[in-house]
C-alpha cells in the first residue's frame, strides 16, 4: 500500500512540475526570434524619428502603417513605405515564430494582441498609436 | 489493494488537468515575454544593464 501511495504522490508532485513549467514560461530564446528582434532594432534607430514626427503610428493590430504621409518629405516617402513594409513583414514573422517555438501555431493571434497592447502601452509620449476610436497622441 | 482503484483515476486526473492548462494561452507570460523584446528592440531597458549595449543606439535629435 505504501508504494501505491508513495506512485501517487510522485505522479502528483510530477504534474505540479509540469504545470508550473506549461504556464510559467513562453519560450522566446530562439535562433528565429532573435534574428527577427536584431532585425527590428536595427530598423528602430531609422523608424524612431518617424515615430517622433508622427508619419508612423503603432496600430492596434501589433503592426506600424504610415498614418501622414505628409509629415515625409516627398523624396523619403518611398523609403518610409519601404521601413514600415520590412517592419510589418518581422513583425508578422515575429509572432508566427514565438507560436512555432512554443509548439502552439494557434496561439499567433493571441500573441499578436499581447504585442499589439504593449507596443501602444510602452510607446513614447508624442508617438502616435491606434485605439479603438481610432489614431491619438500619446 | 484496493486503494489503487481510488489513486488511478485520481493520478490520471492530475494528469489530464495539466494537459488542459497547457492549452490555454499563457497570458502573463506572454506580457512578460513580449515587455522583454520591445525592451530589446526598443532599446528602452532601464535598470538592467545600461552598459551593456551598443553605444550608437541613442537617438541625436
Amino acid at each position: 500500500m505504501n508504494a501505491v501511495l508513495k506512485l501517487f504522490v510522485a505522479i502528483v508532485a510530477l504534474t505540479a512540475a509540469l504545470n508550473v513549467f506549461a504556464a510559467a514560461d513562453l519560450e522566446v530564446n530562439t535562433p528565429g526570434v532573435n534574428a527577427i528582434k536584431q532585425s527590428m532594432q536595427a530598423r528602430h534607430t531609422q523608424l524612431a524619428g518617424h515615430y517622433n514626427s508622427g508619419a508612423v503610428g503603432l496600430t492596434a493590430d501589433g503592426m506600424v502603417a504610415l498614418r501622414d504621409a505628409g509629415a515625409v518629405p516627398l523624396a523619403q516617402r518611398q523609403a518610409v513605405n519601404a521601413l514600415v513594409a520590412a517592419e510589418n513583414n518581422d513583425r508578422n514573422a515575429l509572432y508566427a515564430e514565438i507560436a512555432n517555438a512554443n509548439n502552439h501555431p494557434e496561439w499567433q493571434a493571441e500573441i499578436r494582441s499581447t504585442f499589439a497592447q504593449r507596443w501602444i502601452q510602452r510607446a513614447q509620449p508624442g508617438w502616435w498609436v491606434q485605439g479603438s476610436g481610432g489614431w491619438k497622441q500619446k | 489493494m484496493k486503494k489503487i482503484w481510488v489513486t488511478l483515476p485520481l493520478a490520471a486526473f492530475a494528469l489530464s488537468a495539466c494537459v488542459t492548462i497547457n492549452i490555454y494561452f499563457p497570458a502573463a507570460a506572454a506580457e512578460k515575454a513580449a515587455d522583454k523584446i520591445i525592451d530589446e528592440v526598443w532599446q528602452t531597458q532601464k535598470a538592467d544593464k545600461p552598459a551593456a549595449n551598443q553605444p550608437a543606439a541613442k537617438e541625436t535629435k
